[in-house]
Formats: structure tokens, sequence, C-alpha cells
């Protein structure tokens, strides 16, 4: 048992290390991961979609997505991981965690660029490097499924839309024959560069069980 | 030089006041309205009395009558001069850049109060505590309430709440108990200032007053969560201020006080603020529960809001409650679901004059402060006054300091060290805390001192902080944000960050504001909408900016059709609203589908083409190729091609546009944070700034002919030749323009293509000035060539000399 115990701690000491989250945030994460896979300590897709919450969200095809996406799990390769382990878990989560006071100014971009890569790798479903017009128009419809009342026109014309202003934005002269097969991440940086992602995609990790004070910690 | 006939203007004016004044002599400048001012009736009535009498004797040819309209008369030039006073200050507005319009309006006052002092003049009795809490706290409050960009705020609701609330009390407390501690001093000389006292003058001097900071903010872009949580402390800190101050204003009456009276206190603190903010839920619903029935009378529907805005502050007056928590609480709250009932124009007329009377207001007051400040007796005395001064600020920084300390943690980004400076140093005392000094009850000893002490705090924070608040966030390099994003991509990554975010709470168990949204919003769809709107259509917020877009274009195009009307909302507007009621409905959300499908047809057909055109030619890499903007060329296309049939008209109008921009850089946005929804569809900015913008678009498109509006797919081929003639004209015109043009590109393109503004706006801070700031003339460059017809004004600007633009 002690032995155990402190395998653990030192897996979690490792994993803290790798991925930045405190010990405690760790702790309760893992409580998390393991009720969410009635501790079978690996996660599949259905014990995603067992999640009452995440049922009404418009986009929850995307979210679980990611969760299994080697891409975001820092493999070089492509595709979907049929199931996932407590580490993989935590560095999908790393994703969403604020910048500590006091990073410089290039590890920002750094992790600006990462969480604008996960957002790209949701978008871009077949990994070819483009988010073509059916992938983008796909994403519009399920961001705006929850309203019943949209057609799909609209969805269409919206994302018709945004792909031209993505297309004049970046692309500038086109030649003649050229064809905007796609937005590429460096277009992708460039249209939400204003769109400051590393104030606004983060979570902070409370721990709930404890009710205590354990992320965002200023100093 | 304007400046010149400003300065002539206000002498003028003062020339005026101080005839009036010599006529009414002893007679209260701006007497209340109601006529409590005690000298003035009196006088009046005799006078009033004597007039019908002369008349029974001999009909005289010529009667001056001044009595009669003295009070009306002396309130119009006041808020004239004042009024006055801000134009001049925009006509010259490097001043501003620098010094904030605060200042310059105390300044004026000083002037005309010293003017008055010279010639024996009493000071004017306007701000009686009646006139200022029932007439102009409301309007003040309303403006902040009402322009409050809701999303921010909800995302930093506790963060705004905590410095409002606990960091007044705390300078409250503070300052109060630490003066309290100088009093007992007896080299002094105030040890008869007891504690009650004290707290009072203390709830006085923490009222924060946020328009100069928030005008430098809006200048310098500063990062949303600073700007937010400034915004919001001042607003409803305005709100615990003058709790306290009743509060305080009760107990200091008192002689003694017991335990059980702090405790009641605290808890009548608890039941003023929270029933405030009922009230004000209760009356925002009930007034977008109206406007749900105005559709046929659009003309009242602005009076709709402001009367419920002020029942609202009234009752809760009445019952003693926050009244301006109850005030912004209604104006927050009806905005969302009134600005979805109302016209396009109603919700402009809104706007519009919550913005002026709100500014009005404050000028007065800050005017007023120039004023008294010379004209009254000070009773001054050192040591109060110096640590009165000096607690303010250090209480101010040990606050900022503390509770920033405390919440950081909760905040998911918090604020560092230059943050806080910033909201520190942000403090500046303002046009409430001097109401409220002056309207204090002659019953409190000190009096004479609360206000000496309040001018001089006042004075200095809004003339030294004020001033060098500018240089000093720019040196620190603050945080910065691009607050005027509105394109598409924006939008639709926005949603799919908070969707994401919040799935991924959802997922470990977590919950934050995005949380509650997704209930609220769920809650709000499914019930508050469909009983408070007319036309229930729940959209997502991607949506409306898409139609949002959309309409503007196609009001741009109606606009140049039906040319003067719309910038001018007379009456014959109103009737022709009224009368097509049920037309002009169409083109606001009851039937967008109707014109949206219409539209998207037409659109779509333009995108295609559009799109060939991509394929074929080339698309400029900034502003220009914007969806919307394409559209807009098509637009231009056609009312450029109605001038180039009437070629010298033509010729001049572009003239204009092309010589706009070198002298015509707006000013700073006064008031802009009426704009500071930029980011969130809810304040549907652009019709705030559109409406500032309608005198110019129309006056520089009186020159074009109506065109029916079926010639927008009409593409004519005969038109190119006499196009391209214009061109090279405007081609070699442009090239001697070019520099200064495209050093204020951004300006340009905001004055010239009203619907197109949005996206040189947010262009101008992403995209476009990063890239193509001055140093780079040539961004709109294009082949002369290929100069098809989905080339237009736009891109034949600077297309001289070509050159390639530069790509990624």
């Amino acid at each position: 048992m002690g032995g155990s115990q402190s395998d653990r701690a030192h897996k979690f000491q490792h994993l803290s290390d790798k991925t930045g989250f405190s010990i405690d945030q760790i702790n309760s994460l893992h409580k998390r991961f393991m009720s969410l896979t009635e501790n079978e300590g690996v996660l599949r897709r259905e014990h995603l979609d067992n999640i009452i919450n995440l049922a009404v969200n418009p986009i929850r095809r995307q979210i679980t997505g990611a969760f299994f996406d080697k891409r975001n799990l820092g493999q070089n390769e492509d595709g979907y991981l049929q199931e996932i382990e407590f580490e993989d878990f935590l560095t999908i989560l790393a994703f969403f965690t604020p910048p500590k006071q006091g990073t410089s100014e290039e590890e920002k971009q750094n992790i600006k660029k990462e969480k604008l890569r996960f957002l790209f790798n949701m978008h871009d479903t077949d990994n070819d490097g483009f988010i073509t017009l059916d992938e983008y128009k796909r994403l519009v419809e399920e961001l705006l499924s929850s309203n019943e009342t949209i057609e799909t026109e609209t969805a269409k014309a919206i994302s018709d839309a945004a792909m031209l202003e993505v297309a004049s934005v970046t692309m500038g002269q086109m030649g003649p024959d050229e064809y905007y097969e796609g937005i590429t991440f460096a277009h992708f940086q460039k249209i939400l560069k204003g769109i400051q992602i590393e104030t606004k995609m983060n979570i902070n990790f409370w721990n709930l069980d404890t009710i205590r004070v354990q992320c965002g910690k200023s100093k | 030089m304007p400046y010149v006939f400003y300065l002539r203007a206000i002498h003028f004016l003062m020339l005026c006041e101080i005839l009036s004044l010599g006529y009414g002599a002893n007679v209260g400048m701006l007497p209340k309205a109601t006529g409590t001012s005690s000298s003035n009736l009196p006088q009046w009535s005799p006078k009033g009395d004597a007039h019908p009498d002369s008349g029974a004797s001999t009909l005289p040819l010529f009667t001056l009558n001044y009595p009669r309209v003295q009070i009306p008369l002396e309130i119009t030039l006041w808020v004239l001069l004042a009024s006055f006073a801000k134009i001049g200050f925009h006509v010259y507005h490097k001043i501003t850049v620098w010094v904030p319009e605060s200042c310059l309006l105390i300044s004026i006052g000083l002037i005309v109060g010293g003017i008055m002092h010279s010639v024996h003049e009493e000071p004017p009795a306007v701000l009686t505590s009646n006139m200022f809490f029932l007439y102009m706290l409301p309007l003040i409050v309303l403006d902040s309430g009402y322009f409050m960009p809701t999303r921010p705020f909800f995302e930093n609701f506790g963060t705004v709440l905590w410095f409002a609330v606990v960091g007044t009390l705390w300078n409250s407390i503070g300052i109060g108990i630490s003066l309290f501690a100088i009093c007992q001093i007896e080299a002094f000389g105030v040890q008869d200032i007891n504690l009650q006292e004290n707290l009072l003058f203390a709830s006085i001097i923490s009222a924060v007053e946020p328009v100069a900071v928030l005008t430098v903010f809006e200048d310098i872009s500063i990062h949303e969560q600073l700007y937010i949580v400034v915004f919001g402390e001042c607003l409803f800190n305005d709100a615990v201020t003058v709790v306290l101050y009743n509060l305080f204003n009760h107990v200091a009456e008192l002689h003694v006080v017991e335990a059980g009276d702090v405790f009641l206190g605290i808890a009548r603190f608890f039941v003023v603020g929270l029933g405030g903010m009922l009230f004000g839920l209760l009356f925002g619903f009930v007034a977008a529960f109206t406007t749900r029935f105005t559709g046929k009378v659009r003309e009242i529907e602005p009076l709709i809001i402001f009367l419920y805005s002020y029942l609202a502050y009234l009752i809760a007056e009445l019952v003693a409650i926050s009244s301006i928590m109850a005030i912004v609480t209604c104006a927050l709250t009806m905005k969302y679901y009134v600005e979805e009932n109302v016209s396009q124009r109603s919700c402009t007329t809104i706007r519009h004059v919550i913005k002026m009377v709100g500014s009005v207001s404050e000028t007065l007051i800050f005017f007023f402060l120039g004023v008294v400040t010379i004209t009254t007796d000070h009773e001054w005395n050192w040591g109060y006054i110096l640590f009165s001064l000096l607690f303010t600020l250090l209480w101010r920084g040990l606050g900022i300091l503390v509770l920033t300390q405390i919440i950081n943690p909760f905040r998911t980004i918090p604020f560092n060290f230059k943050d806080q400076f910033g909201l520190a140093f942000c403090g500046l005392r303002g046009a409430v805390s001097f109401a409220l000094a002056y309207t204090l009850p002659d019953s409190i000893g000190p009096k004479k001192l609360f206000i000496t002490g309040t001018i001089v705090i006042i004075i200095f924070t809004v003339f030294i902080q004020g001033i060098t608040i500018r240089p000093l966030l720019k040196l620190m390099n603050v945080r910065k944000t691009n607050r005027n994003l509105e394109t598409i991509n924006v939008e639709i990554h926005k949603r799919l960050m908070e969707h994401t975010v919040a799935g991924i709470e959802d997922l470990c168990g977590q919950w934050s504001h995005y949380y509650w949204k997704d209930k609220f919003m769920k809650f709000n769809n499914r019930f508050i909408r469909k009983i408070l709107i007319r036309d229930n259509r729940p959209e997502s917020s991607i949506v409306a900016l898409y139609k949002k877009l959309e309409l503007q274009n196609t009001m741009e195009i109606l606009d140049s059709m039906t040319g003067d009307i719309s910038a001018t909302p007379s009456l014959i507007s109103l009737h022709e609203e009224r009368k097509n009621a049920s037309k002009s409905r169409k083109v606001l959300p009851s039937d967008v589908r109707n014109m949206h499908e219409l539209l998207s047809k037409n659109m779509y057909k333009i995108r295609q083409r559009t799109v060939s055109y991509t394929n074929k030619h080339s698309l400029p890499n900034d502003v220009t190729a914007k969806e919307i903007l394409i559209r807009r060329h098509t637009s231009l296309r056609r009312s450029l091609r109605a001038g180039s049939f009437h070629s010298p008209h033509g010729n001049k109008a572009s003239q204009k546009f092309l010589s706009l921009p070198v002298n015509s850089r707006l000013p700073p946005g006064r008031f802009s944070h009426a704009g500071d929804g930029d980011n969130e569809p809810e304040m549907n900015l652009s019709s705030v700034s559109s409406m500032f913008r309608h005198p110019q678009r129309s006056s520089s498109r009186t020159t074009i002919p109506l065109r029916p509006l079926g010639s927008l797919k009409v593409v004519s081929s005969s038109v190119k030749v006499v196009d391209e003639e214009n061109e090279k004209q405007r081609g070699y015109r442009s090239s001697h323009l070019r520099s200064s043009f495209t050093s204020s590109a951004q300006q340009s393109s905001r004055s010239l293509y009203g619907s197109t503004r949005n996206i040189s706006d947010e262009d101008g801070g992403s995209e476009h000035e990063e890239q193509e700031s001055p140093p780079d003339p040539h961004a709109w460059v294009q082949d002369p060539q290929n100069n098809s017809d989905m080339q237009h004004p736009l891109l034949r600007r600077s297309q001289w000399p070509p050159q390639k633009p530069q790509d990624e």
C-alpha cells in the first residue's frame, strides 16, 4: 500500500512537472477521471457521452474528439485513439491552463500558439493542414444547432462569408487559376490575431473537493 | 481660426450671463425650476404683477419681461455655455488629448467664477440637494448604466462588485478613521469634528469618477479587464457612496451612536443595495415588455425607455432604497431586450439622448465646481485638508493592493502589478463627490471645510492624475487589447472557444461564468425572450453579427437611395415611418428572414461572382476584400457610376472623399465608452457610430442621384469606359494625395464607407495597421488594366503606382 502510494505520488509529481498542474489539482482531476471512467483508468468516448451537461453542448463532437486526437497528445501522427489514459487526459486539459504571471513574452506567444493549434485541430478533422469550406461549414452548423430556427442556408452563407473573409485577409493577391483551398494554420493565426486567446480560453481548475484555492497562484 | 471664434463666442456668452445677472441682481443664477430658492420667488411675483399694471395704462411699444423667462433662459444659457466649451475643446482637439475635458471645464468654470466674483455676484443657487439627486444624478448614472458593455461586465462581475462595494467601504472607513485620528491632534484645531462627520466626509470623497479615465483608456485601448473594472467600479461605487452618504448623514445628526445602530446600519446597507437591484430588474423587464407593443407608435419608443428608467429611480427614491442601483440595473436589464423591439431609429435616438443628457449634466457639475471654487468663501485648514488628500491617495493605493491580492486567486487573468498601479492611479474624484459635498445639509457643522476639502481633492486628482495618467500608462506599457473586433471569423471563434471551454469544464466537473452563461442563455431563450420580445427568434450572436453586417450594407444602399431622410430623423420621417410601419419593420428583426433570404440570394450571387473574381485577378490584401466590403463595392460602384454620368459631380464628390482624410482625423471619441461593446453584438456599436456619421455621409452623398435598387445586380459594361477615364484622373490625383491619405487610411475609410466601418476599424487594429502602416502607401493596389467591374472606387484610390501587395 505504502509503496503504491509513494509510487503514485511520484507519478503525480512527474505529471505535475510535465503539465504544469499542481499536485492538488492533479489529485482532484484524477478523482474526476476515475469517476468518469467508472474506475477503469482508461477513458473511452462512451464515457464522455454520459455527461449530462455536455450533452447539450452544440459542439460536443469536436470536444470529445479533441480528447482522442493524436495530434493534441503530442504524437506526430494523426488519427484518433480509442481510449486514453489519465496522462493524456491531463495533457488535453493543460491546453486550458491560464498563463502564469511572469511568463515571458515568448512563452506567451507559445501558449497562444498552442491554444490556437488546439482550436485548429478541432476544425481540421481530416488533418490535411487545411480547414476546408466543408469543415468550416460543418462546424458553423453545429455551433448554430442549438437554435432550432436556423436553416442550413444561413450556416452556409455564414461560412461562405467567413471563408471569403479569410481568403481576402490572408491571400491578398491570387493568381488567375488559384483556388483557395482552405485555411492553413498560419492563416488561422493571422485572422485570430486580435482575439487574445490567451486571456479567454482558460479554465481555473479549482479543487472543488476542498474548496481551497489551487490555481492562478499569482506569486 | 475656429479657436478664436470659439473664444469670442464664450466672451459673448459670458457677457450675456453678466448682463442677465445684472438685471436679475441677487437672484439665484440657475434657480431650481421648482423655485425653492427663497430669493427667487419674491422678486419674481411683484414684477410679474407689475407688467399687467403697466399694460393697463398704456400699450407699451416694447416691453422687456425678463423675470418671466429668467429661469429657463438662464438654464439654457448655462447649458449653452457649457456646450460651447465642449465644442471648443474639440475644435482644438490637441488639448483634449493631453488634458482631460473635466480639467478644461473646471478651468472655464474658474474663469467664469472669477468674473462673477469681481462683479460681486452671489454664487448661483443651482445645485440644491433635490436638483442634484432628482435631476442630474439619474442622468449621469443612466448614461453609464446604459452604455455598460454587457459581456465583459458579466465576465468580471465579481471583481467589479468586489472593488465597488468592498473598495468603497474600505476607503470610506479607512479615510474616516484616520482623519478622526488627525482630528485628535490639537495643533490642527479641528477637535470638534467627530467620528460620524469624518466618516461622512470620507464617504463623499470615495466616489470615483470614470469619465476622464475611461476616455484615456479608450484612446490607448487598454485591455478589457482593466477597462471594465474601472468602469463598473465607478458606476457601482456611486451607488455605494450615496448609500453610505445617506447613512452617515443620518448618523451624523444623531448625537449618540449605539452598537445597535451600527448593526442596523449594516443591515440597511444590504437592504438598500439589493432592494435597488430588484427594483431595477422589475422595471427593466416591464420596460422591455412595454416596448413589445410600440410597433405602431415608434415616436414614443425612446420616451418609454426614459420614463421607465426615471420611474425606477424615483420610486426607489420614494421607498428609500438605492435609486442608483435601481436605474443602473434597469438600464442594464432592458437594454438587451428593448433594442431588439424598438426600431433602429428609436434605438439611435435613445442612445443619443442618453449620452447627451448624461454628458450635459456632468459638464454642468464640473463647470459649476469651477464657479463655486472661486465664489464661495472657504474654510481652509491646512492640516485637515492636506491630510485628507494624503489619506485619499494612500487608502486608495493600499485598498487596491490588498483587494487585488485577495481577488487575484479567483480571477482567471490575475491583475499584475501594472494593472494594480493603473487601478490605483485611476482613482480620480469628480462630479459626484462635489455634488454630494455641496448638497450637505447645513446642520453639518464643518460643511464649509468639507466642501473646501472636496474641491481640493477633486482639483488635485483631476488635474495632476488626470493629466499624467496618459503618459504614465503609455510609459508603463500596460497590456493592450484590440477592442474593435467585428468579423465573422472572430465571432465564430469566440463562440467556439466559449463552447469549448464550457464543454471542458463540464467534463471535469468545473464551473465558471461560462457555465452560468450557458444556463442563463437557455432560460433566456426559452422563457424571457418569448415574453418580452415581439418577434422572438432566438439567434446566435454569429448570425446576429452576420445579419447586422448585411443589414448595414442594405441600409447603406437604402441610404444612398433615399438621400437625407435617414440622416435627419425629422417629423416627416417619423410620420413616414408610422405609415410604413409594417413595411419598415421588414428591415428590422421581425422579418429579417424575408429580407435575409432575399439578400442572401442576391448576396450569394455577388459572392459567387466575387469568388470567381478572386480567382481571376487579385484581391487586395487588406480591408477592402472582406465579404461585406465586396458587397459594398457593388453599391459604391453603382453610386459612382451614377456619379460618372454626371461627370463633374462625380468628380467633385470623389475629390471631396480624397481630401477629407487629410485633416479629418476624428477626435478621439469623447464619450466613446459609448462604443466599448464593439466586440459584442448586443451593443450594436455600429448603430451608435453610424448615427454620428450620418451627417457626414449624407452630405457627401447629396450629389448622388437616386437609383433603383435593382441596379445592384446590373453590371453595365458601357459604364466601364467612362469609369476608366475617370480612373486615370483619379489615379494621378491619388498619387498626390496618397501619402496623407494612407497615413490616415483608417479614418478615411471610416468617414467614407459607413458600412465598412467595422471592418476597417478592426483591420486598422489587427491586420491593416501592422502590415501596411504609413511606410507602405500602396495598400489597395490593383492592376489598372484588370479593372473589371468588380474593382471599384476603393481600389482605384491608390492604384497608382501599381505595386504588388505584400502577402504572407
